[in-house]
């Protein structure tokens, strides 16, 4: 563990990602597994397409349709757009607060292992007996009666994950709160900052609620409970409830990031300050805070009487207000700037006007009168598909760009960036604008197939071309990985010339110790600042150069979830009458998790120094790349 | 940022300020004590003289309310500088916990 550069062995470095709790590379972890997940999600969007390409296509049977929308939506959403995310939040946010680390690293890495096993294992549905197939919604009368163990796989694989999420939650709020380096306020925080932090307390609040309403599920399935069930008096509504007060806070927790993203490129590529920060600032919370009063949107139809339709569609419209304040602030951010269309700037500015118009159709959905014709069609995958697309995606595709440099140390090429944006972005409109008028011509969503004579014919093949085109938009995205990867050309601190923010004032990846010394921060874009003041070193310091205490690496938590892993799969099988051995694997399973625990809390691990004259070592250009 | 424990010599007068204060957190803690033992007594007085349900149950939850406010500022001392982030979360919390419940008792349950 020395600051030392050295050539590590393959094993040695996997071993090394196994066991880390630095931020940065746990963040390259969340982008690897959460890409992955990516990937597999867009095979099923793919297959998705293929079957309804045509009128009464038979690429895909009924109920393995079912399996594929069910799981494709779930890993977009839980599997793939939040760690890819959560990614970006662990490389950036705490060198942008000028932090060394996070507030609890262990726990971080925990996070992150929980994530990946739940989704591993809802995914291992697919080769052991069938994916769950009831929507990623999940709803529960349908959940209840699927049969096999699709649903079980869904329920326990997110109970996993959703703990990851919840700790990588809590471990930013703490961080930011905590962990910020003198001077850095809380009103000179980077808007990146900003949104995880609001992203973060929508994650500590939102995920409880889906935490219970899993664990409804759980029971009335593998335990035979009833919470759900009618017919034994309990009610199939509290679940739509529980998830949707889970469901819409999480839609936020999507969109708030990438807005932050955005916010950082605007400011970036025009050149100019944020116009209107303080408004963004609020806007930002006020959304979070609005994101818990207007669930019911999703349940206009389910007869909850006009009062309460009313109320939660007043509410709901309320919403667009602070979103409709960001997007002011950013064109006003970009009027006047001098501005560089790089490759995240393009992202940035098409992300305007493609996520205005998925606000404008929520709005729509929002007047609960329209929503009884706009319910269950295809105007709704339109809707959504414009705000997480056209505004998380992009901000992920964007945000890749931009970050690449700080997390790898080499530049995307520029050249072929742009290909990727054009084709997906083509693609992205060519697919999900047409089916507006799908839905308003009456194709429900999730149905399998329809007949030739119902008119849809020719816009189901003009969607699913459209598919091709943001397929080949993300393959030239991965052929500039592997070009960018095997080219190797190291770049500079700031490679985009033009960084504001903490993060560009230190090297290409950061040591691991991220700032050899802290950072004294003087006002909001604090490396701007230095910058313009001519000072070369890009920050000021708020100590003299000492030594630095960090934390040991850790297997544990890679064992903590695989614990949780293993029970799974003895909770899953627990009620099956001819699998006896089922109690034996949940009780190994949960050992092997407290077993962990127990060895965590009675070993001390005080961690280690890295001495000043290692560190002076490297200011003279040892080690940069973080090993 | 080297981790070393700083030792601190108090003086004399900081021992004295720091004697003083405690003596009137004690004070305030006995207060605050003899209040919540007395909405304890209210509490039990009205169910042993055979109130109504209608108005005791109201009232109870008024007294529990009150009595988990006394509790979190003088006994786990959230009005202790510092405190501020913890107390804006709890609230939220609580917050959101009142929307959801408000939210399936008048829509679901009523
Ligand atoms: C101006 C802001 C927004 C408004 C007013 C709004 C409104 C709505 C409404 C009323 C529905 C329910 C439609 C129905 O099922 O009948 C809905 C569905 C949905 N919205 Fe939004 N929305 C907004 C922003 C967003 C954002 C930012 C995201 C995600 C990043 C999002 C994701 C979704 C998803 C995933 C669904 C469908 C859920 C499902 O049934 O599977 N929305 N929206
Ligand atoms: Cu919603």
């Amino acid at each position: 563990m020395s600051s030392i550069a050295q050539k590590k062995g393959f094993g040695a470095t996997i071993w090394d990602f196994m066991t880390t709790v630095d931020h940065k590379k746990i963040a390259i972890l969340y982008l690897i597994s959460g890409g992955f997940f990516f990937l597999v999600g867009g095979i099923e969007a793919m297959m998705i397409r293929i079957q309804l390409a045509k009128a009464g296509n038979d690429f895909l049977s009924a109920g393995l349709y079912n399996e594929i929308i069910t799981m494709h939506g779930t890993t977009m959403i839980f599997l793939a757009s939040m760690p890819i995310l959560l990614a970006f939040m662990n490389a950036i946010m705490p060198l942008q607060i000028g932090a060394r680390d996070v507030a609890f690293p262990f726990l971080n890495s925990l996070g992150f292992w929980l994530f990946f096993f739940g989704g591993i294992f809802l995914n291992l549905s697919w080769f052991m007996g069938g994916a769950p197939d009831a929507g990623w919604t999940n709803y529960a009368s349908l959940a209840l009666a699927s049969e096999g163990h699709g649903i079980d796989f869904y329920t326990l694989g997110l109970t996993i994950s959703g703990f990851g999420t919840l700790i990588a939650g809590i471990n930013f709020l703490v961080t930011i709160i905590n962990m910020r380096a003198p001077g850095m306020t809380y009103m000179r925080m980077p808007l990146f900052t900003w949104t995880t932090f609001v992203a973060s307390a929508l994650i500590l609040l939102a995920f409880p609620p889906l935490t219970v309403g899993l664990f409804f599920m759980v029971f009335d399935r593998l335990f035979g409970a009833s919470f759900f069930a009618v017919e034994m008096g309990g009610n199939t509504i509290i679940w739509e409830h529980l998830f949707w007060i889970f469901g819409h806070p999480e839609v936020y927790i999507l969109i708030l990031p990438a807005f932050g993203i955005f916010s950082e490129i605007f400011a970036i590529f025009s050149r100019k300050r944020l116009f209107g920060y303080t408004a963004l600032v609020f806007a930002t919370i006020l959304i979070g805070f609005y994101g818990f009063m207007v669930w019911a949107h999703h349940m206009f139809t389910v007869g909850l009487g006009p009062t309460a339709n009313a109320v939660f569609a007043l509410a709901t419209m309320i919403i667009a207000v602070p979103t409709g304040i960001k997007i002011f602030n950013w064109l006003l951010t970009i009027w006047g700037g001098s501005i560089s269309f790089t490759t995240p700037m393009i992202y940035a500015v098409a992300f305007i006007p493609s996520f205005v118009a998925g606000g404008v159709t929520g709005v729509m959905q929002a007047i609960a009168p329209l929503d009884y014709q706009l319910h269950d069609s295809y105007f709704i995958v339109a809707h959504f598909h414009y705000v997480i697309v056209g505004g998380v995606v992009l901000a992920i595709l964007a945000g890749t760009h931009l970050y690449w440099p700080k997390m790898f140390g080499t530049m995307l090429s520029e050249k072929l960036g742009k290909w990727t944006f054009w084709f997906f972005f083509i693609g992205f409109h060519l697919t999900f604008f047409i089916q507006h008028f799908l839905g308003l011509m009456g194709m429900p969503r999730r149905v399998y197939t329809f007949g030739a004579d119902q008119g849809w014919d020719l816009f189901n093949a003009i969607s699913s071309a459209g598919a091709i085109f943001m397929a080949i938009g993300v393959i030239i995205l991965l052929v500039n990985v592997v070009m960018t990867t095997i080219k190797n050309e190291r770049v500079g601190n700031d490679p985009w010339g033009d960084g504001r923010t903490l993060e560009w004032a230190i090297p290409s990846p950061p040591p691991f110790y991220n700032f050899a010394q802290t950072p004294l921060v003087r006002g909001l874009d604090s490396f701007w600042i230095e910058k313009m003041e001519g000072n070369k070193k890009g920050m000021i310091f708020a100590e003299p150069l000492g030594d630095i205490h960090m934390p040991n690496n850790s297997f544990i938590p890679f064992v903590m979830s695989l614990g949780m892993f293993v029970a799974s799969f003895g909770a899953l099988y627990f009620l099956d009458g001819d699998k006896p051995w089922a109690l034996a694997v949940l009780v190994i399973g949960l050992l092997i998790t407290f077993g962990s625990m127990l060895v965590r809390s009675l070993k001390d691990d005080l961690g280690f120094h890295i001495t000043k004259a290692e560190l002076l070592k490297d200011a003279k250009g040892g080690n940069t790349d973080g090993h | 940022m080297a981790h070393d424990t700083h030792i601190h010599v108090r003086s004399k007068a900081e021992f004295e300020y720091a004697k003083k204060k405690r003596a009137d957190e004690m004070r305030g803690h006995l207060a605050t004590f003899a209040i919540m033992i007395f909405l304890t007594l209210i509490a039990f007085t009205m169910v042993a003289a055979g109130f109504s349900a209608y108005l005791i149950v109201p009232i109870i939850l008024l007294l529990a309310g009150i009595q988990v406010i006394l509790q979190l500022y003088y006994f786990m001392h959230m009005s202790g500088k510092g405190h501020g982030m913890v107390a804006f979360f709890m609230f939220c919390g609580m917050f959101v916990a009142f929307i959801t419940v408000l939210a399936l008792v008048t829509i679901v349950w009523w």
